[in-house]
């Protein structure tokens, strides 16, 4: 389910967020936002709420396509405790450091 | 277009050999030949030990399944001058053992089939004489995945059956599906808990070749995903409401 | 099969290759989709890299927007763009395989569950691009 979440997050908001942060912007396609801009819609509350679902979700969906693809790709699902602590251990790491992150803006 | 044409089967006899290795047989190309009819012609002119399952030679009895040039194919459905000047590689179905040539072992879809419980199962049986009445609309729901004729060409396309000995493979599940969207079923929840078992339904990660080799559009990529949507919304109707949910 | 007697001698495993993914070109295309993954989870680091940076201030923020301006992580964050949108295509095209919706007794075509994701796709990252533009 979890999986199904991150999915459709990362499909239907990442696309332009990489395009704005990761080109856009650094190659000078459109002017970029500025800190001051960003700081403000970053304290509002919904847009910490957004930026938690855009950083945790995601991360649910890499672990369980990620253990899967080293199964059935690599063949090495006798490491699986590993695997499993590798993917699940290292999405709920990023969800808790997203959440730290969003709670301690200024 | 040249007139003969070159196999190469695969031969394996487990009295002596020790593992399988191609043979190499000419065999004559001719516009309406099969690959089943170039496999006869080995047998009936070139190798009589040849040997490989096969029946109707129309593709609805799904005997004849084998690997053609590395893809799953029904050979009496398949052209051989499709793949002129050649050579063309038949080998037995992938992800099964090898019996002999290119016969398989097809125990292991055999027993995950039964799991599946293909068959109608109702709580309260009719008496014989009263039939169930199915309008066009609630047939339309299961026809496409009660095309299914067994012939195994999903499981030798599907990677995750090839890797992982308890995935029940995409036939058995687009069966299951047949049933429980069949309105004369009621037995649901009794392959529900057979095959919500964890590898038995989501080991599949919708690599779709299923799909794309099945001889009568199935389409068991689709009903497998449609069975994982119904499963959650069982964990999840059954996490709210712990027992009334039937 | 695994108890080979008289009649019946032993039956051949064939190993499954660890490049089974290699061989047609429809696993390869898998994998890639699936490892379309790992770029998703790069984007996560680098959005969280992003927010620690406002956190910290102006220069920490202008020091991030220059490392983003270096072709290492440019061309980097142009490769998950283009994993990410083959993400999103393929996600939306097997999206309506999952779905069986039936109007008046007719299944709805996966084109008519695809193009409401597709047209929700462009509203969404209109309006986000609109919030970040407008500042």
């Amino acid at each position: 389910m979890l999986f199904s979440a991150g999915g459709v997050v990362s499909a239907m908001l990442m696309p332009i967020h990489v395009l704005l942060f990761g080109l856009a912007f650094p190659l000078g396609w459109l002017d970029a936002p500025s800190y001051e801009h960003l700081l403000a819609l970053v304290r509002h509350p919904l847009t910490r709420v957004y930026l938690f679902i855009l950083c945790s979700l995601p991360l649910f969906h890499w672990a369980h396509r990620f253990r899967f693809t080293l199964y059935d790709g690599l063949q090495i699902k006798h490491l699986n405790e590993l695997i499993n602590t590798f993917c699940y251990g290292g999405a709920t790491l990023g969800t808790a450091v997203a959440a730290y992150l969003l709670w301690r803006i200024p | 277009m040249a007139n003969r044409i070159t196999l190469e089967v695969t031969r394996y006899n487990p009295a002596h050999d020790e593992k399988p290795r191609p043979d190499t047989y000419e065999v004559p190309l001719r516009k309406e030949w099969v690959v089943l009819d170039a496999l006869n012609y080995i047998k009936d002119h070139l190798d009589g030990s040849l040997s490989f399952r096969w029946s109707c030679r129309m593709g609805v009895c799904g005997s004849c399944g084998m690997m053609v040039n590395g893809v799953p194919k029904l050979t009496c459905a398949t052209f051989l001058s499709d793949y002129a000047p050649g050579p063309v590689r038949v080998e037995p179905m992938s992800h099964f053992p090898v019996l002999r040539d290119l016969v398989v072992d097809t125990s292991d879809f055999l027993v995950k089939l039964a799991k599946s419980k293909p068959w109608i199962i109702r709580k309260v049986e009719k008496p014989l004489d009263e039939e169930y009445f199915q309008t066009p609309e609630q047939m339309d729901a299961y026809k496409q995945f009660s095309m299914c004729i067994n012939c195994m060409l999903c499981y030798a396309a599907c990677p995750v059956y090839g890797l992982d000995p308890l995935f029940s493979g995409p036939a058995a599940i687009a069966l299951a599906q047949r049933y429980n969207l069949d309105s004369r079923d009621q037995g649901a929840s009794d392959r529900l808990d057979i095959l919500s078992h964890h590898e038995g339904i989501w080991g599949c990660t919708f690599v779709g070749e299923c799909t794309q080799v099945c001889p009568k559009n199935v389409d068991p990529a689709a009903a497998i995903q449609q069975y994982k949507l119904t499963a959650t919304m069982e964990w999840l109707k059954a996490l709210v409401l712990p027992r009334g949910a039937e | 099969m695994n108890n080979p007697t008289e009649y019946l001698p032993r039956s051949y495993h064939t190993r499954v290759s660890t490049y089974w993914w290699l061989a047609r070109w429809a696993y390869v295309k898998f994998i890639l989709r699936e490892a379309s993954s790992v770029f998703v989870a790069w984007i996560v680091v680098v959005t969280l890299l992003q927010i620690r940076a406002l956190t910290r201030g102006p220069a920490d923020y202008a020091e991030l927007q220059n490392s983003l301006r270096s072709p290492l992580l440019l061309t980097l964050n142009a490769v998950s763009l283009a994993f990410v949108i083959f993400h999103a295509v393929t996600w939306f095209n097997l999206a309506p395989k999952a779905m069986v919706i039936r109007l008046r007794g007719k299944r709805l075509s996966s084109l008519a569950i695809a193009a409401p994701n597709y047209v929700a796709w462009v509203v969404i990252s209109a309006a986000i691009a609109w919030i970040l533009l407008r500042g």
